[in-house]
């Protein structure tokens, strides 16, 4: 029972971490089709303006706080940067974007590495996250159900904007059909470059929550990508609630797998019920109901 | 689909010159003009070389972006390993890491490499099997684009993943190295050393010869037909994922094989030669020369192989920097690659006439093909699938 207990905590932690990486990806990729694989270094980005904040300013509760918008904003910048440039021009050509945007992600590897050096950098958590909470017989450490919250205010905030704001109604508008909004006045190049400003901010805000769990390096980007598309993927495309249920389960799934081997041989156990299940749902849990081909 | 016309037997005529050539310029000129250990550098670029053979099969021809060729690639080096580790260790002995590291004893599922046959067709069956099982699972189902590609990807990661973990039994994150012998041939002496980048050199030339007789083939139009159109080829009666596969499994196999070969010459497989990175990496070389192209995806591969030693040498993080600038540079503003303008400029023109569509590979070039009013209707129902997939 203990053990079981134990797995679930772990499981539903590490879902929450899955889901704050796969958010602003189900939201650039879910819903305009773009691959970004530079996500990945957004994130490391919102990593690294945790810790240059921390160097400014010492109080570790403070530079937290301060750390969660301005990291969305260096994010998004980074993100609107990228879609100006170079996404822009390739909207019809989505394996391309890959592939471009892959090989950003190797510029911006290499520049984090010339500016903050190859060795992985520490940021302090906060005193009053560094305890934790017992819930029923387990022990939770305060960082990660920061973490669980904070991935839960960004699927909330995310809705909220989707759902009531102007903003989300343009841009559910835009994935729905995008030759009609253009037609009846939606301007979906401000769009498309607002919803990309969201979801590479999104990215960031992930990143100054994963200086709570370890150290940051050049590399940090890279092990989340895959696991942030395989969640997406599994969650199914144009639907916020898909990867919150994909994350979650995928990180139950990663945790109960561990538990009874190892974790390598857990990752690839989780690889091959991904493939099993997208025999079953090849468009992954939830999908558009569409009329085109396939 | 099937046309003769004068631009293909040009190009027919322009492939088998361009083979004679690359078997001069390998066979002759290469081991003549260069040093031993130049050589043998050359002899790992012919192994990545074929890996892109098959990259621009599934890719270039099969619009499969596939990501994990790293995987095969391991596969079939790690099988090869294996059989060398044993062979150095001697008949029923143990390779010198697992007495290192473990408990001595034999993992059952060395035991089969042992022989030298076993080995020879795991290089390719290995890599093969698993392509096949997995490209029936996705193909079927018709997980395709962007998903076929974050799926090979994942493949690679977990691959990784795997192999770092077993420390015991395959070397973990140091991989397997330190081989002695090739087949009962000192891998100390340079003569076998020269011996090896021959069977690379000769190996990748048959490679080409193949993938040139595929192209040319009714298989091969049918490949540029599911990659352009797949659901109009099912319309048509075919099944998109038959022809799918067979160019993803081949594509496994080359890749296979030229990790056997990676083996012996480079003298050792890690993870870091067949993980995520490593295996997207193979596919710059393929976008410069020209995915779609035969000859292309050798040459580029060879030369960013080259660029990489020459200047990750001198400026270490300068490559990183010019890699990342290439592959944004050549994707997004070249994507036809280099060779669009040498060799099989007569095929590119020819498949142009054959409608391959704005909005794939040939964007930039398709402006100028006339495309008939039906099919911009089609390509127009089609994209929006696409970009629901």
């Amino acid at each position: 029972m203990q053990a079981l207990y134990s797995q679930l905590v772990a499981g539903i932690s590490l879902g929450s971490i899955l889901l704050l990486a796969a958010l602003g990806l189900a939201l650039t990729f879910g819903q305009m089709g773009v691959i970004n694989m530079a996500h990945g270094e957004f994130i490391m980005a919102g990593s690294y303006t945790a810790f240059v904040i921390q160097k400014v300013i010492a109080d570790a509760g403070i530079s937290l706080l301060l750390a969660i918008p301005l990291g969305f904003l260096v994010g998004g910048l980074m993100g609107v940067l990228l879609e100006a440039t170079l996404i822009r021009r390739m909207y019809h050509r989505p394996l391309d974007t890959l592939l471009v945007t892959w090989g950003v992600s190797l510029i911006l590897q290499q520049a984090a590495r010339d500016i903050f050096g190859a060795p992985n950098v520490d940021v302090r958590a906060p005193s009053w996250l560094s305890g934790g909470i017992d819930v029923g017989i387990t022990h939770v450490p305060a960082a990660r159900l920061f973490i669980l919250m904070l991935a839960a205010a960004a699927v909330a905030g995310l809705s909220l904007v989707l759902k009531t704001m102007p903003l989300g109604r343009r841009i559910r508008g835009v994935v729905q059909n995008r030759d009609l909004a253009e037609t009846v006045g939606i301007s979906t190049r401000n769009t498309d470059r607002l919803t990309f400003f969201i979801g590479s901010g999104l990215a960031g805000i992930a990143g100054v929550a994963l200086t709570l769990l370890g150290s940051t390096g050049p590399t940090l980007g890279t092990s989340y990508i895959v696991d942030a598309f395989l969640v997406v993927v599994v969650g199914g495309i144009g639907q916020i609630k898909g990867a919150v249920i994909a994350a979650f389960g995928l990180g139950l799934l990663q945790a109960t797998f561990e538990y009874s081997t190892t974790a390598s041989i857990a990752k690839v156990m989780v690889f091959v019920v991904i493939v099993v299940f997208l025999q079953i749902r090849p468009q992954g849990i939830f999908s558009v109901r569409t009329r085109s081909l396939a | 689909m099937r046309h003769t016309s004068a631009g293909q037997s040009r190009s027919n005529y322009g492939a088998l010159c361009g083979l004679l050539l690359g078997a001069l310029a390998l066979l002759v000129v290469a081991p003549a003009v260069l040093s031993d250990f130049r050589l043998s550098l050359l002899g790992r670029f012919v192994c990545y070389a074929i890996v892109a053979v098959g990259i621009g099969l599934a890719w270039g021809r099969g619009g499969m972006l596939t990501l994990g060729q790293g995987v095969f690639f391991g596969l079939g080096g790690y099988v090869m390993a294996f059989h060398l580790k044993l062979a150095d260790a001697g008949p029923s002995g143990v390779p010198d890491f697992m007495l290192l590291y473990g408990s001595g004893h034999l993992p059952f599922w060395w035991e089969p490499f042992r022989s030298p046959v076993v080995t020879l067709l795991g290089v390719i069956l290995i890599p093969s099997l698993v392509a096949f099982g997995l490209g029936i699972a996705i193909f079927r189902r018709r997980v395709r684009g962007a998903y076929f590609a974050i799926l090979s990807q994942a493949l690679a990661a977990a691959f990784t993943i795997l192999l770092i973990g077993q420390q015991v039994t395959l070397g973990g994150f140091n991989g397997l190295n330190g081989f002695r012998s090739f087949f009962g041939f000192n891998l100390y002496d340079p003569v076998n050393k020269r011996m090896l980048f021959y069977i690379a050199a000769v190996i990748l030339l048959i490679t080409l010869a193949v993938v040139w007789q595929l192209y040319r083939s009714r298989y091969g139009e049918l490949l540029i037909a599911v990659r352009d159109q797949e659901e109009r080829v099912r319309f048509l009666g075919y099944d998109p994922a038959n022809i799918k596969l067979v160019a993803y499994v081949l594509a496994a196999a080359m890749a296979g094989i030229a990790g056997a070969l990676f083996v012996p010459i480079v003298g050792i497989i890690s993870p870091a030669n067949v993980g995520v990175v490593p295996s997207i990496a193979f596919l710059i070389g393929v976008a410069i020369g020209g995915r779609a192209t035969l000859f292309g995806p050798v040459l580029g591969a060879i030369a960013v192989a080259w660029a990489q030693t020459a200047l990750s040498e001198s400026f270490p993080s300068f490559w990183s920097y010019f890699q990342g600038a290439l592959f944004v540079l050549v994707i997004a503003f070249l994507p036809a690659g280099l060779s669009s303008v040498s060799l099989l400029r007569g095929s590119w023109q020819r498949r142009q006439r054959f409608g391959t569509r704005a909005g794939r590979m040939a964007a930039p070039q398709a402006d100028a093909a006339p495309s008939l009013p039906s099919e911009s209707g089609l390509s127009g129902i089609s994209a929006g699938s696409e970009t629901g997939q």
